[in-house]
């Protein structure tokens, strides 16, 4: 770094020299921040490439694809599946997915989708059309309309194929509640019932976690959907967007009361403390400890949850259907229809650049065929989309939780269909990060909320409500 | 992810700083006399070996700033419609960083980062480190180099995860302050830019180290022992020796540091992820945040561009104050 001794005869030329050395440092430093670093390999027709999450305590999908390759690589010779699991919390398995798919040579052939990713994934033209392939599949029909609904883009082209759904309600774990002497079986009837058996918890068993409700952007959409919309859609008219009108609502007070509840939830210590539930891992932590080991009472959770701990999962628990008890979630003040939840689910869907678009459709095809739908949809604690799944006396059967979440089904909500809504997403958990860390109240942070829409959806697309 | 070497930056100054050179002395032909033709051939024999290393300056470093320029007028996203065909929409992106309030607050965080971890933190740390160990015992100058250059030399996302668990609240610092009684705090939720402030002191000063100590050793002890002579105690000498004639590598030093602060990323995104909330929320993790994780790759490269500006103001600013004069 020492250049030379001061004195010098031509200064002049130094100083340019040391300015250029000042630009050329500071573009180095820019432009190796910028480049990024790229993945190899291209695939060929006969290697179909099937890109999915694999993430803490979700392996079953893991399990599933592999033995799908298994059975589809016999029956088709010559064709190689390659599964490449990513192993990254949603938020960053979706830009993950992105980046491979913006490049031909990296692109996947077959994608694991989240439903509402589909409209804006398939808008940016990351997704094949599928309704030729679905034409000639006899199993299509056996598919609920609604479902294949999560799977339509917004030209109304089919782009993916469900592979179940999910409600979402409160678990609780009934040997604390009868520790703290709360009642067995519970059944909250406003939200002022759950923040209370929250308090009841805290006061009578220090230690353990009153409430669970998934907060903050390290959770990404998970905090949209398991924590924040499960308060705002059971408000009175609750709603992120009117159907009706096409418009985005703003400036409402079910908005700031749903961010209240996180406020009393997180400022009141009802909650886990704030940095346990910034953690990327709180949805492992909760479901593979947390609950497992009587350390948290109440989770406001999906219905999937129980699947890491049948003996299939990462997390074998039997005493599990004993321990644990489910209640749905009320709607604020107990009002009509009582109960509140919400629903989405996952799709197999077929990268637009594959060059063996028929024999990728097929290994889907293979992978939720009845068979395949069925054992996912037990391993995974998914409720079924295809009739002939639901009324199988074995997956009825196979898990004591599944009759009880089905019977959401009447009462849920499903999250906006827009290209947009996942960027509107990432606001709501910028609004609740604020919330729950003390920075903003509800109300500067729904003010927030309501500058950030507007930017994104622009101020026609708005209602005031 | 980027790691700003020291050597490829010297490498490049030699070779830029020539080439600029020569065309220097062509552009003042006017003032000073001399043959003009003879001139302009080995103007041409110089710059010619130097082409390869233009080209790929050109093509490594000019072109991604190109593309970054240009990527922040644009509605580029990383889904929906946009992603496809993206189109060019002016200013939007910057007047939608300047009315967005997290965006002040990230430049303050960012200077605040700036100032106290680079130029204050690994500057007098290592410019106190090299004059003390100048006249300290050699085996007492190999260990603390050793402690010092083995913070530096550790990969950074390594040194990120050893400094989070030095700082996690059942981390090191706490269980050793409880070995007194003392119940620690919540670092990195409570005092969160402290705590990545801290780490990057401790990441960077082995840097600052070796090229003051390098520095240092370049003072004339002639000059040193003169002053002496007239009564001038070790502050004094300070002050009025070794830092004038050090003066160079304090600016280059400076600049360097700075440069290398300003896009930390790893150490902070793996420490604290730029919260609670946006508490630690630098530019480069604004910029990661909102061109990955919110999917707005038009709206990130902006900030992105940003601090291109900002660090180019910083080189202009520091090479301006710490000018050489004429001896």
């Amino acid at each position: 770094m020492k250049r030379s001794s001061i004195t010098s005869p031509s200064h002049s030329r130094r100083r340019l020299a040391t300015r250029v050395l000042g630009i050329t440092a500071g573009v180095m430093a820019t432009a190796l921040m910028a480049t990024g670093c790229s993945g190899a390999g291209g695939s060929s027709s006969n290697t179909i490439k099937v890109a999915y999450e694999k993430f803490g305590n979700f392996t079953q999908l893991d399990d599933h694809l592999k033995a799908v390759k298994k059975t589809f690589e016999k029956a088709n010779p010559g064709i190689t599946i390659k599964l490449e699991p990513i192993a990254a919390q949603n938020d960053d398995y979706y830009t993950k997915l992105a980046l491979m798919e913006r490049a031909p040579a990296t692109a996947p052939d077959v994608i694991y989708e989240d439903t509402f990713k589909v409209k804006a994934d398939a808008a940016a033209g990351y997704l094949l059309p599928l309704d030729s392939y679905t034409k000639k599949w006899a199993d299509w029909s056996k598919f609920y309309d609604n479902a294949k609904e999560a799977g339509v883009g917004i030209d109304g082209k089919t782009y993916g194929i469900p592979m179940g759904t999910d409600t979402r309600a409160l678990w609780y774990n009934k040997d604390l509640f009868a520790k703290a002497g709360l009642p067995v079986p519970w059944q909250p009837k406003t939200w002022d019932d759950v923040l209370a058996a929250a308090k009841t918890v805290k006061s009578k068993l220090p230690g353990v976690v009153p409430l669970n409700v998934y907060s903050g952007k390290p959770q990404g959409e998970g905090s949209t959907m398991q924590g924040f919309e499960m308060l705002l859609y059971g408000t009175p008219k609750g709603t992120l967007y009117d159907a009706s009108s096409k418009k985005w609502v703003s400036g409402s007070k079910n908005f700031t009361d749903s961010l209240g509840f996180i406020k009393d939830v997180y400022q009141g210590n009802l909650g886990p403390t704030p940095e346990q539930a910034l953690d990327t891992n709180a949805a492992t932590v909760v479901t593979g400890d947390w609950l497992p080991k009587s350390k948290l009472a109440i989770d406001l959770d999906g219905s999937w949850v129980s699947g890491s701990w049948l003996s299939t999962g990462s997390n074998p628990w039997p005493q599990w259907s004993k321990v644990m008890g489910v209640a749905a979630m009320p709607t604020q003040d107990g009002q009509a229809p009582g109960v509140n939840s919400m629903s989405g689910g996952w799709t197999l869907a077929v990268g637009s650049k594959t060059k063996n678009p028929q024999k990728a459709f097929d290994f889907i095809a293979q992978a939720l065929n009845k068979k395949g739908s069925q054992s996912y949809d037990i391993a995974a604690s998914q409720i079924a989309v295809r009739s002939d799944v639901a009324t199988d006396p074995a997956y009825v059967n196979s898990n004591p939780t599944s009759k009880f979440f089905s019977s959401l089904v009447k009462d849920t909500h499903f999250r906006p269909a827009t290209t947009d809504y996942s960027q509107i997403s990432n606001q709501i958990t910028v609004a609740m990060e604020s919330v729950m860390t003390g920075q903003q109240s509800p109300k500067e942070a729904a003010a927030a909320y309501d500058t950030a829409l507007a930017g994104i959806v622009g101020a026609k697309s708005i209602t005031k409500k | 992810m980027s790691t700003l070497a020291p050597t490829p930056v010297g490498k490049n100054d030699d070779s830029a700083g020539t080439r600029r050179a020569g065309s220097g002395d062509g552009s003042s032909r006017g003032s000073r006399p001399g043959s003009g033709r003879a001139r302009r051939l080995r103007t041409v024999g110089r710059t010619l070996p130097l082409v390869p290393s233009m080209v790929l300056l050109a093509l490594f470093l000019l072109g991604p700033i190109i593309s970054s320029f240009y990527g922040s007028f644009t509605n580029s996203s990383l889904t929906g419609a946009t992603a496809q065909s993206s189109q060019f929409i002016g200013f939007s992106n910057y007047t939608k960083l300047f009315a967005d309030p997290d965006f002040p607050k990230s430049v303050v965080l960012t200077l605040v980062f700036l100032f106290t971890s680079a130029v204050i933190g690994q500057n007098l740390v290592g410019l106190g480190l090299a004059l003390l160990m100048r006249s300290a015992h050699k085996t007492v100058r190999a260990i603390v180099g050793t402690f010092v250059v083995a913070a530096w030399v550790l990969p950074e996302i390594v040194a990120a995860f050893a400094a989070y668990a030095f700082f996690n609240q059942t981390g090191t610092l706490n269980t050793m302050l409880a070995w007194f009684g003392i119940h620690g705090a919540n670092w990195l939720y409570t005092f969160p830019l402290l705590s990545v402030i801290l780490a990057n002191i401790w990441r960077g000063t082995a840097f600052s180290m070796l090229v003051y100590a390098a520095a240092v050793q370049e003072v004339p002890p002639e000059i040193t022992e003169s002053a002496e002579v007239d009564g001038a105690g070790g502050f004094k000498r300070l002050i009025y020796i070794t830092l004038p004639v050090i003066r160079r590598s304090i600016s280059t030093n400076l600049m360097l540091t700075t440069l290398q602060t300003l896009s930390v990323f790893t150490l902070i995104f793996v420490m604290t992820g730029g919260g609670p909330g946006t508490n630690s929320s630098t530019l480069p993790i604004l910029a990661y945040q909102e061109a990955f994780k919110f999917s707005q790759l038009g709206f990130g490269t902006a900030i992105a561009t940003i601090m291109l500006l900002v660090g180019a103001i910083f080189s202009i600013v520091y090479i301006r104050a710490l000018k050489p004069e004429v001896d």
